[in-house]
């Protein structure tokens, strides 16, 4: 009834299916680039440098008030007006990871806010330096209450992924549009790309959960 | 060529776009908050097929990509001989979209209201109608609105993408005049500059009167 | 400032050195003066109790000893050498942050609230300080970390978390913790005010242990007035950032002089 044709359907997976894989590289690698960016951008915040902790909540701010699909475009067109030129998925990951890396870092602030301030005294008290105290003091008790808002937003960036395409960068969404403008069909390619999205981003909630649990325990927190 | 130039020369065509960003994100709103109220209530019911109809709603739309909504209603949708708008497919599409983070956020906040305020509206003898209507969703309303402020702005970032298909929004605006004057930066700058005034000037002072003036409202402030 | 420190000696010389002096101490948050012009001196392997009613300061003594706060006025020494100033062309400056850490070295400390690091076992806590700040090797601070952990009497528990361990068991990890740094002064803050009154006494046992087997300087602020009667050589009272009375134990529970003192203790003994 719906004109669904399963030749076709046969015919275009095997390409949708190598841009999913396009599709996780892009999210893997601008959630990577997320990760440290967006400690960074926490940390800069609680340091006691005035006009560097202001210049960052306000990019931060910026950055999280405008839409990601302009951002993919600014950075990917402004660079060759300067005379830099950037491929595709060098520009994406720059604003997909910027993007996230705001997100993030509102994760990490909260999370570095709910340890308490005795766990720095004793550190003082041990003399230990302060990058050793974030990183083997605060830094581990800040995780876990991270790991559900650093979940939702793997999900997120991946969810985003399509913005890229709007740059051709060749993950699902431009595959489908790729197909859609050969074959004049729609039908079959973005409804295939949504099953593909449900069908990874509905377990990987659950995966992220499991997860969550278990660096919990590994940390003897739970 | 100046920025001012620059600005007094494309005025027009930024101060369109932004007026058309504005209705899709009024229009967009108003879809999403009728769909959450909806569906957040039916995820509470007592009904198992009423539950089913809202978490696959809010699966489908949680769990894939609004990019991909966008273009399914757009150029899907109209194969089932519904077809929309593009102007009306890009709020559809967003309010949609935007409902289903909503409704988590009605359920959640719903549930969060203390189990006594329950009891005591029973005890009232009030309808679940009217124990929902009158006693819990205002009180819920106090919980939800500060993640709905986050949400609206989701939302308004949102409708930067109806541009690709073709709405002539403050995006498409300035990606037209990109092509025109090859200023990448002044085009795309002066949009980002406009989306964070929206965001950060109009919708969180809005929400943050909002939230106050129902605390007020409701006797917590 | 500058010119209010060039009245204090560069360092403390002779023969007859505390191992603690604060000179003229002064803190305040903002108008508030929680330590008004404090000047006391601890001898090494002097044991001084310190107590006195809420606010009175005497928390404040021993985090301005650990750096946690900072100094408004005067200078305090340790072992000689001022703790949070430095020699900088003959005169006295703000300490530079190596300094600091240089000087905390003499210095540990233990909590009311214990400050475990919960994602580190027993163990880990009491090596953590010794190999990444002092440089032992992991077999060396781990003898020295068992040696600690037994001494406290927590050996068999060295592989647990903190939240396995009660209040008690958690607080003798953290002596423990901080005796691994080889401190010369020790500074015990209300150490027993958040346990259950049964395990007390774990705790206090312990650091009666730490008086009698090692020569530490020590300053502890308590509540627990027997416990500081027997234990300590002075007992300081604190009131409104002043010393009001100090002196020998028996001397200060026994034949208290200024009025203040006694309403203090005469209140706390109605308490109990």
């Amino acid at each position: 009834m719906f004109d669904w044709r399963w030749d076709f359907t046969a015919e275009i997976l095997p390409r949708l299916i190598i841009a999913t894989g396009n599709t996780l590289l892009a999210a893997g690698l601008g959630y990577a680039i997320a990760i440290v960016l967006g400690l960074i951008l926490a940390l800069a915040q609680r340091t006691p440098y005035r006009a560097l902790t202001m210049t960052v909540r306000e990019a931060v701010e910026f950055i999280r008030s405008t839409p990601l699909v302009l951002q993919i475009f600014f950075v990917f067109y402004v660079g060759p007006q300067f005379g830099v030129r950037l491929s595709p998925w060098v520009a994406g990951m720059i604003a997909i990871g910027l993007h996230y890396a705001a997100y993030l870092s509102e994760v990490y602030r909260g999370g570095l806010e709910s340890v308490p301030k005795g766990q720095w005294e004793a550190a003082t008290s041990l003399n230990l330096s302060t990058a050793r105290t974030y990183f083997r003091i605060v830094i581990p008790q800040a995780l876990p209450p991270s790991l559900a808002g650093m979940g939702n937003y793997l999900v997120g960036i991946f969810k985003d992924t399509p913005m890229l395409s709007v740059i051709g960068v060749a993950e699902l969404m431009h595959t489908a549009n790729a197909i859609g403008s050969e074959s004049y069909r729609f039908l079959e390619p973005y409804t295939l790309v949504g099953v593909i999205f449900l069908m990874i981003s509905l377990p990987s909630a659950a995966l992220i959960r499991t997860f969550e649990a278990w660096v919990r325990r590994k940390l003897g927190m739970s | 060529m100046s920025y001012f130039e620059f600005l007094s020369v494309n005025s027009t065509r930024f101060i369109d776009g932004t007026l058309i960003t504005a209705m899709q994100t009024v229009l967009a709103a108003t879809l999403a908050i009728a769909l959450a109220l909806t569906t957040g209530l039916m995820r509470l019911a007592p009904n198992a097929l009423i539950r089913g109809i809202a978490t696959v709603y809010i699966e489908i739309f949680r769990g894939t990509s609004l990019l991909v909504q966008l273009y399914w209603i757009f150029f899907v949708l109209p194969l089932f001989g519904i077809t929309l708008e593009k102007f009306t497919a890009g709020f559809v599409a967003v309010g949609m979209n935007l409902g289903a983070y909503g409704a988590e956020l009605v359920r959640g906040a719903i549930l969060s209201v203390p189990r006594g305020q329950w009891e005591a509206a029973l005890a009232l003898n009030m309808s679940p109608a009217k124990r929902m209507w009158r006693i819990i969703l205002p009180q819920s309303l106090v919980i939800m609105l500060p993640p709905w402020g986050n949400l609206l702005i989701e939302l308004l970032k949102g409708t930067a993408l109806v541009s690709l298909i073709s709405v002539a929004d403050l995006m498409f605006e300035a990606k037209q005049i990109n092509a025109t004057t090859f200023l990448s930066a002044q085009a795309f700058g002066t949009a980002l500059v406009v989306y964070y005034v929206m965001a950060r000037f109009i919708i969180t002072p809005f929400m943050r009167w909002l939230e106050r003036a129902t605390a007020r409202k409701l006797g917590k402030a | 400032m500058t010119e209010e420190l060039s009245k204090y000696p560069l360092e403390l010389t002779g023969g007859d050195v505390p191992m603690v002096r604060f000179k003229n101490v002064t803190k305040q948050y903002g108008d508030l003066v929680v330590l008004d012009s404090l000047n006391l001196d601890v001898a090494e392997g002097e044991m001084v109790a310190i107590i006195g009613p809420s606010g009175s300061g005497k928390t404040t003594v021993l985090r301005m000893l650990m750096t946690l706060e900072t100094i408004n006025g005067g200078v305090i020494y340790v072992d000689g050498q001022p703790l949070t100033h430095m020699h900088h062309h003959g005169r006295l400056v703000r300490a530079s942050n190596r300094y600091l850490r240089q000087m905390r070295s003499n210095i540990g400390m233990c909590f009311q609230h214990f400050n475990l690091f919960p994602h580190m076992t027993a163990l880990e806590n009491c090596m953590e300080g010794p190999v990444h700040v002092l440089g032992l090797s992991k077999a060396e601070a781990r003898e020295r970390a068992e040696n600690l952990l037994d001494l406290v009497g927590m050996s068999d528990k060295r592989d647990q978390h903190p939240s396995r361990l009660s209040g008690g068991q958690q607080q003798r990890v953290a002596i423990a913790r901080a005796m691994a740094m080889r401190p010369k002064v020790m500074l015990f803050d209300e150490v027993t005010s958040a346990l259950d009154p049964e395990v007390i006494g774990e705790v206090t046992n312990v650091i009666r242990k730490l008086v009698s087997e090692h020569n530490l300087t020590m300053l502890m602020v308590t509540h627990q007035m027997g416990f500081a009667k027997d234990i300590s050589d002075r007992v300081c009272f604190f009131f409104d950032g002043k010393i009001e009375e100090q002196g020998a134990p028996d001397e200060l529970f026994g034949n208290p002089k200024k009025e203040r003192t006694q309403q203090f203790l005469s209140a706390v003994k109605e308490a109990v």
